[in-house]
């Protein structure tokens, strides 16, 4: 009996606020130990909690960006287990009434190569609450070492419905999802710092069949490879079992990196009771309508409706969007560009290629796609590079010249130009003598270029170019060649 | 001036503002009374005589200075052990928090710094202030100054102690379910709890957060008023704090404020379970403001029965909550036999605790628990309401309602021990008060026949203390039971 | 629930992670399920459509505005409270996942 997997995904997303979810410590990934800490955050004796509201818009903006509903009220509760991060031993949560209810994500799906787009669906979203995040417990060889300043950091808490039926789905989900979240500049939603946490929740059922079939959780799946890994294996291990005649126990597993393979948690054996109730400590919040209109209306356009807009107005390739389109400050770049000059598939082409090249040679991490707001040039640089090649004034190929000049100095192209005296040679007179010094010069290329080989004709232009540092009008001197060996 | 200690704060503070005497010689009259009484009464757990009086000195530098703070300037407060004061210990009682210093202020002890309070020792109370008579104290039994072999009631019975004791001019309690009414009415003194958030909770170390108030002890019902007064704050630290509505210049707006008042009598507050002296007592001073011309309406509170069993599910399941931050972890005790996760938490928790605390956590965590959530805290959530409403309807028609404090005097130490649902019941004519969030005051209303003090509860409307305080005032005035002493 | 209500002691005394001797538990017990048999009068009110009261006043959208930073605590303060510590971190015995 063939089987089908039933995939749903827990992911929290670190809201990117200046401090604590409920109280006024601050928060940033890196610091010291318990330096980020205070009464509240510690769970010291009488201390009590309070909202912040930047952790409740950032949510509802999040929401709205990902097709929720936002409530019209939305209440906190206390989740109650023990453990030795959480200092008061109950998490603050939204269990009966989230923030934000449903919703739905457009994801992408890879295309049988890189460079053709794959096939678009939708995956539906439960809700999304808030929540308050645990410290960071660091095992040693006999004990274990609490840090608390990340103890009480806001997280959102995305919960799909169980919607995807493969590692392949799940991972076009999430960097679907994580870039929709840094395009809201809800969080940065690097994975390594803990900002994007992923857990999955697999199941398999016969082919054809609905009933959801027992599901295990992963834990911990910090990268978006260990996910698909981790998936990967779930699936093959419930087929085993399924197979073989067994059935699945519904528990919690975490995936080890170094085996590249999951194990049931221990200390999750236990029967969840967390004894949900409403926290008395907080009160609830109803959500003021007009405001989530200017939310909304606050809403940066999705990069996959970012990227039919570029192909269909803009005509520009699924190679060109599909780098384009997953950077939020690239799109805003190429954009201000074409109000200087309206040629996109030219500025594209020097964002995606040129652009990238050389901000990723230039940073250390070699990740650059975040630093166009750091590099020296602006979009009018490369809006007006492209100009001045398409008005003939400088060649494409000193075009590349200019380009890594701008990109080191800022300067504008023009003045590039004018400065190194690198503006087209259209001076025929110079570059028919030219010519005429390279037919003479290369009698081999010349008969070939009359047999019918078109590019034996580079070899004469060679010695040209290089006579006219590269300034001579490519068109002008392609033309005059051709006339002169035809003619001569 | 051997008897400075059983002064009003209106008495020193005249005192005071006439030059007649020093706030060091009221502290050291307050810390001498103490140091003679207290092995008997067992009121304090810790005091710092030395730091009280460089407080009374600074007060007296403040005075001559001409820039006194008020009424309560200069005058010695005892605080009760669950309240935060900066760099003193809160162990509220309780062996779990014994060598705990807190490292900042509660509000309202911050507020009364503002007014130029004296802070004055920690006051015994039930452990976590779970309990009716003080018996639940970790380190020592309260007995009663009018009959030591009796209990002060509880949970603050150190404060309401300490008061007829003459150990303090006045002092701060917390009432969850009666916690300070009950005590003051049993040591013949003035209790006072506010409507649900018009004091600050911030330092106040949660029992039940829903219920929990600060508020004072005092000799007189303007006392109380002034100290009401001071504390008042909407706190940014406490959510459910709230800004203070109608009059709130209490003390002078209680010798305005003559009435004839409408007074409500509920009937099932005089049925079964209340002792004979205690009846009479109250029907007594029923009929003494029915003489001065207040109208005396027969009302009823028909979910009265039932607040015992909804106070006993909402306050343990919060407080099976708010304890859990009592781990062993960052702070407080930690077991020696704490090997693991798992014993670190069981066995921290079963040493620190007492049996009371033990036995509270174990019913709010059940009736959390799954599948009895909707049964019981659920169903007594909306009971709860019903309470609430039966007030809501009964003040339609009254300014406030008069009933005894606590269905019979102080009992003899030991006698309820062993049965906790006996020791429940006492608290039955207090807990709809907190339940319904109502301001409530006990005032001495006369003594039985083997001299043991009897309280008079009256329970005002919704932000209604300023009319609360002066219906118990025109009593406490006309019969002046505050002038007597217990002999020591 | 109108069955003698009992309490399985030893499953809420492991969620509440409190340790008991049996002496305790046993006399918790008993005292507990008489506890819960008084509870039993909450059966008597009709309840049907009544909002459930989590708090003791009808507040809404108490908040902090503005995102800003206050005051943190040095280490010290943690660690000069804490049972077991090293290195400004807080030190349990290891916990097993």
């Amino acid at each position: 009996m063939p089987y089908e997997a039933v995939i749903g995904l827990e992911i929290h997303v670190q809201i990117k606020t200046r401090t604590k979810m409920f109280s006024a410590a601050p928060y940033q990934y890196g610091a010291a130990p318990n330096t980020l800490t205070d009464a509240v955050v510690l769970g010291l004796p009488g201390t009590l909690p309070v909202l912040n509201y930047a952790a409740i818009e950032k949510c509802a903006k999040l929401g709205l960006m990902l097709g929720c509903e936002i409530a019209e009220v939305c209440k906190w509760d206390r989740k109650n287990y023990f453990y030795p991060d959480s200092p008061k031993n109950y998490q603050l949560t939204q269990n009966e009434e989230p923030l934000c209810i449903g919703g739905k994500v457009e994801i992408e799906l890879p295309g049988p190569s890189r460079n053709v787009e794959g096939d678009h669906r939708w995956v539906t979203l439960n809700r999304i609450h808030l929540e308050e995040d645990p410290g960071k417990l660091t095992h040693e060889a006999f004990e274990t070492v609490i840090d608390f300043n990340r103890a009480g950091a806001p997280l959102a808490e995305i919960v799909t419905e169980p919607d995807m039926s493969s590692s392949t789905e799940a991972v076009a989900f999430l960097n679907c999802l994580r870039n929709m979240i840094v395009y809201a500049g809800i969080s940065d939603c690097d994975m390594e710092k803990g900002q994007f946490r992923c857990d999955a929740n697999v199941s398999l059922r016969p082919v054809g069949t609905n009933k959801l079939g027992t599901r295990t959780e992963m834990k911990n799946l910090n990268s978006i490879s260990n996910v698909k890994a981790a998936i990967e294996y779930e699936i093959d291990r419930q087929t085993e079992v399924l197979k073989k005649g067994g059935s699945i126990t519904q528990e919690t597993r975490r995936w080890d990196v170094e085996s590249s393979s999951s194990f049931p948690l221990r200390s999750k054996e236990e029967a969840h009771d967390y004894r949900y109730f409403p926290d008395p400590d907080l009160m609830p919040v109803q959500m003021d309508r007009s405001r989530i209109k200017e939310l909304e209306a606050e809403l940066p356009e999705p990069p996959l409706d970012k990227q039919r807009r570029y192909q269909e107005s803009f005509k520009l390739p699924f190679t060109l969007t599909s780098v384009l389109c997953v950077n939020r400050e690239l799109c805003e770049f190429f954009e201000e560009a074409l109000q200087t000059h309206q040629a996109p598939r030219q500025i594209a082409n020097y964002i995606s290629n040129d652009l990238l090249r050389e901000l990723s040679a230039a940073s250390d991490s070699g990740d650059c796609a975040l630093d166009v707001g750091q590099c020296k040039l602006t979009p009018s640089h490369i809006a007006t590079l492209v100009k001045i090649i398409d008005e003939g004034i400088i060649s494409k190929q000193i075009g590349k010249e200019v380009f890594n000049e701008m990109f080191v100095t800022g300067e504008m192209p023009d003045a590039i130009v004018e400065k190194k005296g690198l503006k087209q040679s259209n001076d025929i007179d110079e570059i028919e003598a030219l010519c005429r010094e390279a037919i003479a010069g290369n009698a081999k290329a010349v008969a070939q270029y009359k047999e019918g080989n078109v590019k034996a004709l580079n070899a004469l232009k060679g010695p040209v170019m290089k006579a006219t540092r590269g300034q001579a009008n490519p068109a002008m001197l392609d033309g005059l060649l051709k006339k002169m060996i035809d003619e001569g | 001036m051997s008897d400075l200690h059983f002064k009003t704060i209106t008495e020193l503070a005249a005192m005071l503002a006439a030059g007649e005497i020093t706030s060091v010689a009221i502290t050291q009259a307050v810390i001498d009374r103490t140091a003679a009484v207290d092995a008997q009464v067992k009121a304090f757990l810790s005091s710092d005589p030395k730091d009280a009086l460089s407080q009374a000195k600074a007060s007296d530098e403040r005075r001559i200075a001409g820039k006194s703070l008020g009424p309560l300037d200069g005058i010695p407060i005892g605080i009760k052990d669950t309240l935060a004061v900066k760099d003193q210990p809160l162990r509220c009682a309780s062996k779990m928090l014994e060598n705990y210093v807190s490292p900042f202020d509660a509000t309202c002890i911050a507020k009364l710094r503002k007014a130029g309070v004296v802070i004055w020792g920690r006051l015994n109370m039930d452990e976590f202030a779970m309990g009716s008579s003080t018996e639940n104290s970790a380190y020592q039994t309260t007995c009663n100054p009018w009959n030591l072999e009796t209990i002060p009631g509880g949970s603050s019975g150190g404060s309401a102690a300490a008061m007829a004791a003459g150990e303090a001019i006045a002092t701060i309690g917390t009432d969850t379910g009666g916690s300070i009414r009950q005590p003051a009415a049993l040591c013949g003194v003035v209790g006072m709890k506010p409507t649900y958030g018009l004091i600050s909770r911030y330092g106040l170390v949660a029992f039940a957060s829903s219920l929990d108030q600060v508020g004072p002890f005092a000799r007189t019902v303007e006392d109380a008023a002034l100290l009401m007064e001071a504390m008042l704050s909407k706190d940014p630290l406490d959510s459910t704090s709230i800004a203070p509505q109608g009059e709130t210049n209490y003390a002078a707006a209680l010798k305005e404020k003559m009435g004839p008042w409408k007074l409500g009598v509920p009937q099932e507050f005089f049925a079964e379970g209340i002792d004979p002296e205690v009846k009479t007592n109250i029907e007594k001073a029923i009929d003494w403001y029915k003489s001065q011309g207040c109208e005396i309406v027969d009302i009823s509170l028909p979910h009265s029965e039932l607040a015992v069993p909804v106070y006993y599910i909402v306050a343990t399941a919060e407080a099976s909550s708010n304890l859990a931050r009592f781990d062993g972890v960052r702070y407080g005790h930690r077991s020696d036999e704490a090997k693991d996760a798992m014993t670190l938490f069981t066995k921290s928790r079963g040493e620190g605790f007492g049996d009371e605390v033990k036995r509270r956590i174990i019913l709010g965590t059940y009736v959390l628990s799954s599948g009895y959530y909707d049964a019981y805290y659920l169903r007594a959530q909306k009971v709860r309401r019903r309470i609430l409403g039966d007030f809501e309807k009964a003040f339609e028609q009254v300014d406030a309602i008069l009933t005894p404090t606590s269905p019979t005097p102080a009992f003899k130490r030991g006698e309820r021990a062993d049965d906790p649902l006996a020791m429940y019941l006492s608290d039955v004519f207090t807990i709809s008060v907190n339940l319904a969030g109502l301001p409530a005051i006990s005032i001495p209303s006369g003594f039985t026949e083997s001299g043991l003090p009897i309280g008079l509860q009256v329970i005002g409307k919704a932000f209604g203390e300023a009319d609360m305080f002066a219906i118990a005032n025109a009593f406490e005035q006309s019969h002046g039971y505050y002038k007597m002493m217990p002999a020591l | 629930m109108s069955e003698t209500p009992h309490i399985d002691i030893d499953y809420v005394a492991k969620l509440a992670r409190l340790d008991m001797s049996e002496e305790e538990k046993s006399k918790l017990g008993s005292q507990l399920d008489d506890i819960l048999g008084y509870f039993d009068k909450l059966n008597s009110v009709d309840v049907e459509g009544v909002e459930p009261m989590a708090h003791a006043h009808r507040v809404a959208n108490v908040w902090r505005e503005g995102d800003l930073t206050g005051e943190t605590y040095a280490p010290e303060i943690l660690t000069g409270m804490a049972p077991d510590h090293r290195d400004n971190q807080v030190v349990v015995p290891k916990v097993v996942e």
